[in-house]
């Protein structure tokens, strides 16, 4: 067989070499390009990070590092996969499972983004805004059927973890080691670190000048507008999502009806809906 | 100059010119004459490579640089995992002991694409551009880049099948690294995204190891698998742009590997075994061009050459600093 199989001449052997090069370029190229596809189809609208560039610029600047995922004392950011496309290795936020509560103070993963990517821009969780609260599902809502809650708001399995001031100022500890007792379910709003710091803030307030100093320092300086309360509306205690929302998703997270009755709407879905 | 610029077009795919007979030194000439007659000297070689094929030795440096990529690798699943902070991030930027580090073909896939350079990522590529200039340029493929690793794994068991006639290696036109290299950088400022990194097997094997496997580690696979059944180490050697851009930086470094005219006997041990064959087409009989030849900037300074050469005709160099291995 091999017999009749004849030599090719150098100039043929190179036709080929150079007929297999274009095809494999071709094909490095299109692999890549297929990226593109979960971008331009908005497969995905991830919650990102605080101080997040807008979505097509923040995929441009992110390096794919991670470094936020390290920094990030809850653990909250996750990196994106090859399905998110152009967004591989990309941060985001899981609201439901691990919330942005803070708890950082100085937003650690602002400061670790060796690309702006995250920018430096903002200074205190206050200012940023990675998306915004929206009350889902009403129906679910314990609030607005005027029940309380008692118990652990998310089961004793939940792996979140989140801040608890009274329980230890620097570490956050597991939802499912701290049970609560409501007569009136207000969990959005008590757990709201917008909120948390506003009521601390106020606190602070008769003692002037020193205490602001070290507020700033910690990075958490007073919330200019509050971000979510309980409110009667049409008769009915009613969860009212305010101006100074910043999006972090603990609201989510906290909520114990599965679904949850309130969600965050990432950057990108807001554009959707408007 | 002139052997940078050689250099350099050998490294984008050209193959390497040939210096006419007439227009190298006398000395080297002679040397060229002398030693095709020199049947004792070559008769000694046979044996000792015969003995050595058997004696199956391991190869020593690659030890030491498999043992340093590992090293390097792990560094950051450790830093991360015992919260320590030595090494954060993944290979594409970090920060080592707080000093910002990027890699520099992700750093630039940013800039094209962000059109805006922060100055940490200022920082960062200047730190690891100084780096990689002193240590080698593509050293940091065989050294520290984790898909080299699984490579050189896939090279063994594509040599296995080629020596047993299952397979076979298919060559690519080495210009298809210079123009992927191009096209993903034009990619990058026409779509204003970071194409490249979502193929980046560097990117992706390293963010797997520190953050945990996923589905992009098919299109590793699939990469390796060309590798093992088609074409012996395909996305080093003909288009990974990463190290392209490596390359170019270690043209001019002071760390290479330098070829000895008078200790060759042309036994061709080097080029086996070399990822980067066409840096190693002086060591052919009658080809070098003088005494001493300094190996071109695509050497990834793997010492796989060095492992394998009977003579010590090919040693590691630090330019003014004399031996370093």
């Amino acid at each position: 067989m091999s017999g009749n199989k004849k030599r090719l001449t150098k100039k043929e052997k190179e036709r080929r070499t150079f007929i297999r090069s274009v095809i494999m370029g071709a094909g490095v190229v299109g692999v890549s390009l297929l990226g593109v596809i979960p971008v331009i189809g908005r497969w995905v609208q991830r919650l990102r990070p605080p101080g997040a560039l807008q979505e097509k610029e923040f995929l441009a600047s992110c390096i794919k590092c991670g470094q936020c995922v390290q920094v990030c004392p809850v653990e909250a950011i996750k990196l994106a996969e090859l399905d998110e496309g152009f967004g591989i290795g990309v941060p985001y936020v899981d609201a439901r499972a691990q919330a942005c509560d803070f708890s950082c103070d100085g937003l650690q993963c602002v400061l670790a983004c060796p690309t702006g990517a995250l920018t430096h821009d903002l200074n205190y969780p206050a200012d940023t805004r990675m998306g915004f609260a929206r009350l889902d599902n009403p129906s679910k809502c314990l609030a607005m059927q005027g029940k309380g809650f008692k118990g652990l708001a998310r089961g004793a399995d939940y792996k979140g973890l989140l801040r608890y001031d009274e329980v230890d100022r620097w570490n956050p500890i597991l939802v499912a080691e701290y049970p609560y007792d409501l007569e009136l379910c207000d969990l959005c709003v008590r757990q709201c670190p917008i909120e948390i710091r506003i009521a601390q803030c106020a606190a602070e307030e008769p003692v002037e000048g020193k205490v602001e100093r070290v507020a700033q320092k910690q990075g958490n300086e007073c919330p200019p507008k509050p971000a979510i309360a309980i409110e009667e509306v049409d008769g009915v205690m009613t969860p009212v999502i305010k101006e100074g929302c910043v999006g972090c998703g603990v609201c989510e997270m906290i909520c114990p009806p599965e679904p949850p009755a309130i969600v965050i709407d990432s950057a990108l879905e807001l554009e959707n809906r408007t | 100059m002139k052997n940078v610029l050689e250099s350099l077009a050998v490294l984008l795919g050209r193959a390497p010119t040939r210096v006419a007979k007439e227009d190298r030194s006398d000395e080297v000439n002679a040397l060229h004459a002398k030693k095709r007659n020199d049947k004792e000297r070559i008769e000694a070689i046979r044996i000792e490579l015969a003995h050595k094929a058997q004696a199956n030795e391991p190869e020593k440096i690659r030890r030491k640089r498999w043992a340093v990529l590992l090293f390097v690798n792990l560094l950051f699943l450790v830093s991360y995992y015992l919260d320590i902070q030595m090494l954060e991030g993944a290979l594409t930027a970090s920060r080592f002991v707080g000093f910002h580090m990027a890699d520099l073909n992700s750093a630039l896939q940013v800039m094209l694409a962000f059109k805006h350079v922060v100055l940490n990522l200022v920082i960062g590529t200047v730190t690891v551009f100084i780096l990689w200039w002193i240590l080698g340029g593509r050293t940091f493929c065989s050294w520290v880049c984790p898909y080299h690793l699984v490579a050189e794994w896939a090279e063994m068991l594509h040599l296995k099948l080629v020596a047993r006639g299952w397979a076979s290696d298919h060559t690519f036109d080495r210009r298809s690294r210079t123009w992927l290299w191009l096209v993903f950088a034009i990619l990058a400022i026409v779509t204003g995204y970071t194409v490249y990194e979502t193929i980046s097997p560097t990117g992706i094997l390293s963010r797997a190891l520190i953050y945990g496997p996923g589905v992009a580690l098919i299109w590793v696979a699939i990469l390796l698998l060309i590798e093992i059944f088609y074409s012996r180490r395909a996305w080093c050697r003909y288009a990974c742009p990463i190290g392209l851009t490596y390359g170019v930086v270690g043209a001019t470094s002071p760390f290479i590997v330098r070829y000895d005219l008078t200790k060759c006997f042309h036994e061709g041990e080097c080029r086996k075994v070399c990822l980067v064959p066409h840096v190693l087409d002086t060591v052919l009989k009658g080809k070098a061009k003088a005494m001493d030849v300094d190996i071109g900037a695509d050497c990834t300074r793997c010492g796989r050459c060095v492992d394998q050469c009977p003579t010590g005709a090919l040693t590691f160099k630090f330019k003014g600093l004399g031996d370093l291995l």
